[in-house]
């Protein structure tokens, strides 16, 4: 990704010749066993996904087996049909509904955040300090704190428990995506380009619209990406606003209910991996799409003030 | 003193165009869909929340019926006759158990990426990151059939080190271990990218003057490199202890609503959850997490005065 914008490389007064002095200079052993710590915890982050393909592939029979397998079996297509008969062909539906709430929430959260975080970054308006720092604020409020409250509004107020819209339509122009999109159009639109575009006499959507957006897509793709995975991943909310019918649940949400908990042995474990890894394997496929651009989005974010 | 004469001549603006119009309501059009958001999902239900803290109801009561105690619920959650200070034991002593070795491993390990992987770097962070954003129940099945007492994997490499089979799940001493080990198998790459990205932010200028100064390696890590890392450790530990106070569904998958045997996995947010939406308590849940707030106040500011203190700030 090169569309960052790269930061102005620091003038350096160079009266030595440039060292790598800051670097520690180790003996081959000191760096061997850094590099085996670095190994083992790349080891130790992937061995689960590992595992959980290997088990997929494996007869149901065979998961559990003693000694275990490491290697990939050939079940991999047979547990595909047991998973789909067992959840009486409705896995596909749950994975419709979680890739329908995700994709509203990504499409909605985008354009809401880019907007304010464009309005808070460019334009100057009375109480614009203490508006963007009321929702800086609330960010400090923990969503345990939420649960309750959004669940008696949804329940009692709105009526919408067990509707999909109780999902995304809160978060839509959250806080955090504001806060980022702001510290990005900051420092990398020009506030001439705003000007000459608004000289040509674009319209202020206009302007956003046709200028603004197409210039910030890469912290779109790291607030799309980030967006689309919480979604995906939200659990406790699918919860808490019921949507336990097969036309409304979520991937995590059946995950859940079908395999009973993580401790039961007496299940079909060949059809529950393959729906453990249809929960995961979007989320790896969005990722390693863009993780470059997700992790220095996230932590670019982190470091400005 | 000449007078001054423009040097363009502008026409004469109208007083009202549609472009100032706009232009000048733009910002306030823009930004608006948060506060009207915050308002009906967030201001109103907070204020809701507090309210019923103070009453005893249930949602199934409808709206109005609700029967003012007065600081009972508090008393309740306070007084030793409902789990909520069991609860809240489990989640800090899950939490410092997961939390702890997580910086303890991920500050080193972000370091020696920062000093000798250079160019593996992005590869690596990335393979560090996935676990991250991994759906906490899928993975909290995978780690459940880890943890399998007699058919796991866990316990088939213990009994291979000649070792007694570990009752990950069963024994009420160990949950607390078990339900650590995914949270902190979960997190500590998120935290090495956080120390790396603080690592990257440091000038390298720093360093060559401390070479020059004659500094070893080991004084510029404990001279330079842990004290312009302070913000982003400050930072990195404030998300810890906010999200393992929080802790619901790593427990909540492996060992169900009652927190396993014993209810040693009974975390508050599993104990809440069950008050309010099982018991369908809403006034005693919602003090409840008010209470639970307030902890997470007082550990961030505790989290705060420690590095506030003997400078640093940045």
């Amino acid at each position: 990704m090169t569309t960052q914008p790269a930061p102005a490389a620091p003038q350096r007064v160079q009266s030595t010749p440039p060292s790598r002095s800051n670097r520690w200079r180790l003996p081959r052993l000191g760096r061997v066993i850094l590099w085996a710590f670095v190994a083992l915890a790349c080891l130790l982050s992937v061995a689960p996904f590992y595992l959980m393909f290997v088990w997929a592939s494996l007869p149901g029979d065979q998961i559990f087996n003693v000694p275990p397998h490491f290697w990939f079996g050939n079940a991999f297509a047979e547990n595909i049909q047991r998973m789909l008969v067992a959840t009486d062909y409705l896995a596909l539906r749950y994975f419709w509904n979680s890739l329908y709430i995700a994709t509203l929430s990504t499409v909605t959260t985008l354009f809401f955040c880019s907007l304010a975080g464009y309005a808070f970054a460019m334009y100057d308006f009375r109480a614009k300090g203490y508006l963007f720092g009321f929702i800086l604020l609330t960010m400090l409020i923990p969503p345990l704190v939420m649960d309750i409250p959004s669940f008696l509004v949804m329940n009692n107020f709105l009526h919408w428990i067990g509707e999909p819209r109780a999902l995304w339509v809160p978060g839509m122009a959250n806080a955090f995506g504001i806060f980022l999109m702001r510290q990005y159009i900051v420092s990398a639109l020009p506030k001439s380009l705003i000007e000459a575009a608004r000289l040509d006499g674009a319209t202020e959507f206009g302007i956003y619209l046709r200028v603004v957006l197409p210039l910030i897509r890469p912290i779109l793709a790291t607030l799309g990406v980030v967006t689309f995975v919480a979604s995906w991943n939200n659990f406790k909310g699918a919860l808490i606003m019921k949507l336990s019918d097969t036309t409304t649940t979520t991937l995590p949400l059946a995950l859940r209910k079908i395999t009973g908990g993580a401790t039961n042995v007496n299940v079909d474990w060949g059809a529950n991996l393959m729906l453990v890894l249809l929960t995961v394997i979007p989320l790896l496929i969005v990722f390693l799409f863009a993780s470059r651009q997700v992790i220095s989005g996230l932590t670019s974010g982190a470091v400005k003030d | 003193m000449q007078k001054r004469v423009p040097l363009t001549t502008s026409p004469p603006r109208p007083r009202w165009s549609y472009a100032r119009f706009q232009q000048h309501f733009a910002p306030y059009i823009f930004t608006s869909p948060f506060f009207i958001l915050f308002l009906i999902f967030g201001l109103f239900p907070l204020g809701f929340s507090l309210f019923l803290a103070f009453h005893l109801w249930s949602p199934l009561d409808g709206l109005g019926n609700w029967q003012y105690v007065g600081w009972e619920n508090f008393q309740l959650a306070l007084g030793a006759r409902d789990q909520f200070w069991a609860a809240l034991k489990n989640t800090v002593f899950i939490g410092l158990l997961a939390g702890v070795p997580q910086h303890l491993v991920a500050l080193p390990l972000a370091f020696v990426i920062h000093q000798s992987l250079r160019r593996w770097q992005g590869a690596v962070s990335t393979v560090l990151f996935l676990p991250y954003i991994t759906n906490a129940v899928a993975i909290t099945i995978v780690f459940g059939m880890l943890y399998s007492e007699r058919l796991g994997l866990l316990n088939y490499l213990i009994s291979g080190l000649g070792l007694d089979p570990v009752r990950w799940l069963g024994n009420p001493s160990m949950v607390p271990y078990s339900v650590a080990m995914v949270v902190f198998w979960r997190y500590v790459g998120w935290n090495v990218v956080l120390y790396l990205s603080g690592l990257q932010a440091i000038s390298e200028d720093v360093y060559e003057a401390a070479t020059v100064d004659g500094a070893s390696s080991w004084q510029k890590f404990f001279y330079i490199t842990l004290p312009l890392l302070r913000p982003m450790m400050f930072y990195a530990f404030t998300l810890t202890i906010v999200g393992n106070m929080q802790l619901f569904e790593e427990p909540y998958i492996l060992l169900g609503q009652s927190g396993g045997s014993g209810g040693a996995g009974l975390t508050s947010a599993t104990h809440i959850f069950n008050v309010a939406f099982r018991d369908l308590d809403m006034g005693y849940a919602s003090a409840m997490s008010w209470l639970l707030f307030l902890a997470i106040f007082v550990l961030s500011m505790v989290n705060n005065y420690l590095f506030s203190r003997g400078g640093g700030r940045s």
